[in-house]
């Protein structure tokens, strides 16, 4: 026993060694890139693969689609890549295993790899070099719920018009508290999108999420409908127990909510934030720079997976579907997985309506990571208080930038375009900002350009100079 | 010293006591039977007859009520499946495995056809050596769970032997430690996760460890909760040593080695292994919690895993890996029980 930790000890001081040697190597290394731009990284980039066997994790999901589809139609094996894809229990053992070295990278959170440079959560060095997808989240609320607000609904041609409002929720909301009951709905993780897509859906419609601040990371402070934290294939089992009465989570659990008849989808998030960013591939910072040929090499294996997804109007999807049923990667019923992927969306029973846009993972420049997709996280972090200070303008385009990497993404797709593998249109020619967004369900416009004039128009929601504490929210 | 440990009292004792007891009273008349004396070998075949008997109609009961009742609880997943159902998403697993077996060669002969190409092109940096990274099957998953606790255990009677050992030869030394194993023993593996995770986390920092750390905080959880048993039962053992030995061994001025080999293991072992035998039952079932926490591949994380995934046949599934969970633990424990009496049938020789 002892002679095996000395094993360790010993292991562990050469590991440090040499990595102490590997570190001081690149950031020597790094400086340089740095000022001389991407041509020198474009020479290391096209080089030999240095780590060909790699280990990725991912929640089960739809939209790890692109890991699965780059794995099953061989486009890692294309790059020179073995890749094992590893379903993960939960968020946070995923962002351990990637954090730890366990996972090489995965299919993250895109407030996950933000949370973890700032260091709201565990502290640690991640990028996002690539967005996996846009959209492809709901909100689904319980049968007893939905019953409730059903006769309130307006209707249009027979059916129940959209978006719906989560005003309608109010009268509900107001009965629980009178018989001193909490109003409880679930998202998957603190800096989710669900979470901050349910909060935006709540507070546009007047209910207040709640607030985190620094003692406190439940967020239920100022509340009117309490979140809690469960993992996504846990939501319509811990739906049923009547825990929660409500939740938001990506596909296809709002669909097995609707085939188990235990709940009822109400909204995307399409319809909630149109063409919302999703999911990203999150990496350790020192991975991308000390492999910076694999990187290249498995962020162009996912960029031919997603045109594959989305190519020829979404043909490809039923095969897409058949593949994620496996038990290794998705492993829902093929037919709950195609209820959502294959463009359509069913609300009620019956009710299944269009939803082109639903997943998208190339089109519409799905891939590309913007700063102005990262600012809006960080925004909505300082909006509820997990961000608990105020920061200037300056550090929300730091922030943005530290994190999404768009220059490793453009040396992986300009070399696909040069090899004609993707047509040229599908690069972005742009600063990194989308410019002023509209399309959200409150009518509020967004630019990543000025993030604190764009967090001075919530109603709901912290101003500047104001503070969480236990009691409340203080200063103005 | 043994009401201390009276909550550890090895099988073993049990086991004597109830060969002892019958034979004080008066021998039971056998006069009458030995007239009409069968044949004995029909006489044992009968008794072994009627002793599977027993088991057989309790296994069947057992799954006919198992039939009847499970369709009636409703899930959000469909019924609860019944035995057929079980069945047949075990040989679906098992044909599973065989069609994964296949993909595997297939990629081996693929990449040395490719590896050949190569070198026959004059381009040898374009060799590869890749493991097959495909999904673990479930025959994979029960292989990496026996491994995990292969090593717990290992390390745990390590570990625990020669401090049971010590315990065992000095009150002074055990009367220091006992407070700590009571305290540690009723330890739930739950409770012991986030600090070996923790611990292994901070300890292995290269990039490319030799064992897997999820493998290792796995191993490790087992080892902490498997090696109390073996631990208390060596020191008893060791305690409860002839005193008239010990004193035999004094006379023939043995050194402290010999007196260890010739008298104190041989006369605790049987002791040892009744402690080891319970070790690796706690061990097995400590394991699959462990994985499923740890995510470390196995046969707890392919029920987590078939869980999440909430399909319609993800109960039968688990179900099945609940049946050979249960299976694995009673060969283990025969294999343990075998070992015990070799170890025991030594000592009295």
């Amino acid at each position: 026993m002892r002679g095996n930790f000395h094993g360790f000890d010993r292991r562990r001081a050469m590991g440090m060694l040499a990595g102490a040697a590997a570190a001081l190597a690149l950031t020597g290394c790094g400086s340089k890139t740095e000022e001389s731009g991407e041509k020198v990284a474009a020479a290391v980039v096209d080089g030999q693969i240095e780590k060909p066997s790699l280990k990725f994790g991912f929640i089960k999901l739809t939209d790890m689609a692109p890991l699965a589809i780059a794995k099953e139609k061989g486009f890692f094996a294309e790059e020179g890549l073995n890749v094992q894809l590893e379903p993960q229990a939960n968020w946070k053992v995923l962002l351990d295993g990637v954090i730890g070295g366990q996972l090489d990278g995965a299919h993250m959170l895109a407030g996950q790899p933000l949370a973890a440079t700032i260091g709201y959560g565990t502290k640690a060095d991640l990028i996002a070099p690539l967005s996996l997808d846009l959209n492809g989240n709901a909100i689904t609320l319980s049968n007893k719920v939905w019953n409730k607000i059903k006769p309130d609904l307006p209707t249009e041609g027979g059916k129940i018009k959209h978006p719906i409002s989560a005003s309608y929720l109010k009268p509900v909301v107001a009965e629980y508290q009178q018989q001193g009951k909490p109003f409880n709905m679930g998202m998957v993780f603190p800096v989710s999108t669900h979470n901050y897509e349910l909060r935006y859906w709540l507070a546009a419609g007047g209910l207040n999420p709640g607030y985190y601040s620094d003692g406190d990371v439940s967020g239920v402070i100022d509340a009117d409908v309490k979140l809690s934290v469960t993992p996504p294939p846990q939501m319509p089992a811990t739906l049923e127990a009547g825990t929660i009465e409500g939740y938001c989570v990506g596909e296809p659990w709002n669909q097995a909510a609707v085939f188990k008849g235990i709940g009822v989808p109400v909204i995307t998030d399409d319809e909630i934030w149109n063409d919302n960013p999703e999911k990203v591939f999150g990496l350790r910072k020192d991975f991308a720079e000390k492999y910076p040929a694999t990187t290249a090499a498995l962020l162009r294996a996912i960029i031919k997976a997603q045109q594959w997804l989305d190519a020829d109007g979404g043909a490809n999807r039923a095969e897409a579907v058949k593949i994620l049923s496996q038990p290794n990667y998705v492993g829902a019923d093929a037919e709950v997985i195609a209820a959502s992927m294959t463009g359509k969306f069913t609300f009620e029973k019956g009710d299944t309506r269009d939803a082109e846009g639903f997943n998208i993972f190339f089109d519409k420049y799905a891939g590309y990571p913007f700063y102005s997709d990262a600012i809006w996280y960080l925004t909505q972090m300082r909006r509820w208080g997990q961000i608990s200070e105020d920061k200037s303008d300056q550090w929300y385009f730091d922030t943005a930038k530290a994190v999404y990497r768009p220059d490793l993404y453009l040396a992986a797709a300009n070399k696909l375009v040069k090899d004609g593998v993707i047509p040229a249109e599908s690069v972005p020619d742009t600063d990194g900002y989308r410019g002023e967004q509209g399309g959200f369900i409150d009518g509020v416009t967004y630019d990543g350009k000025a993030p604190n004039a764009y967090l001075a128009k919530f109603k709901i929601g912290l101003k500047k100079g104001q503070k969480v504490t236990a009691s409340g929210v203080s200063g103005s | 010293m043994a009401t201390l440990y009276a909550d550890a009292r090895p099988v073993e004792n049990y086991e004597t006591e109830a060969v002892v007891a019958p034979v004080t009273p008066a021998p039971p008349p056998v006069a009458p039977k030995a007239d009409t004396k069968p044949n004995p070998l029909l006489v044992k075949l009968a008794a072994t007859g009627k002793s599977l008997l027993a088991p057989f109609f309790g296994i069947l009961a057992f799954l006919a009520l198992w039939a009847v009742l499970a369709p009636q609880v409703d899930t959000s997943l469909g019924a609860l499946p019944g035995p057929v159902e079980v069945g047949e998403q075990g040989v679906a697993l098992f044909e599973e495995w065989s069609a994964g077996k296949e993909v595997e060669a297939q990629f081996y002969a693929d990449q040395d056809a490719r590896n050949a190409a190569a070198v026959a092109a004059g381009n040898p940096g374009a060799v590869t050596d890749f493991d097959y990274a495909g999904p673990p099957t479930f025959l994979d998953q029960i292989f990496t769970s026996l491994k995990t606790v292969a090593l717990g255990f290992i390390l745990a009677t390590l570990v625990a032997v020669p401090i049971g050992l010590l315990a065992g030869l000095s009150p002074t030394f055990n009367a220091a430690i006992n407070p700590l194993v009571q305290i540690m023993k009723p330890v739930s593996p739950l409770a012991w996760l986030p600090i070996v995770t923790m611990v292994i986390s901070a300890m292995i920092s290269s990039a490319d460890p030799v064992l897997p750390k999820a493998f290792v905080i796995s191993a490790l959880v087992v080892m902490l909760c498997s090696l109390w048993p073996t631990l208390i039962n060596t020191a008893v053992g060791t305690a409860s040593i002839d005193k008239d030995l010990l004193n035999v061994g004094r006379v023939l001025r043995l050194g402290w080695f010999a007196k260890l080999t010739r008298l104190i293991l041989p006369s605790s072992l049987p002791y040892i292994f009744t402690g080891m035998r319970l070790s690796l039952g706690v061990g097995w079932m400590v394991l699959i919690a462990a994985e499923m926490l740890a995510q470390n591949p196995g046969l707890g994380k392919f029920v987590w895993d078939e869980f999440q995934n909430g399909s319609s046949q993800s109960l039968a599934r688990i179900m099945f890996a609940v049946v050979v969970i249960g299976l694995i633990g009673f060969l283990l424990d025969r294999a343990m029980m075998m070992l015990q009496s070799l170890a025991s049938k030594n000592h009295t020789l």
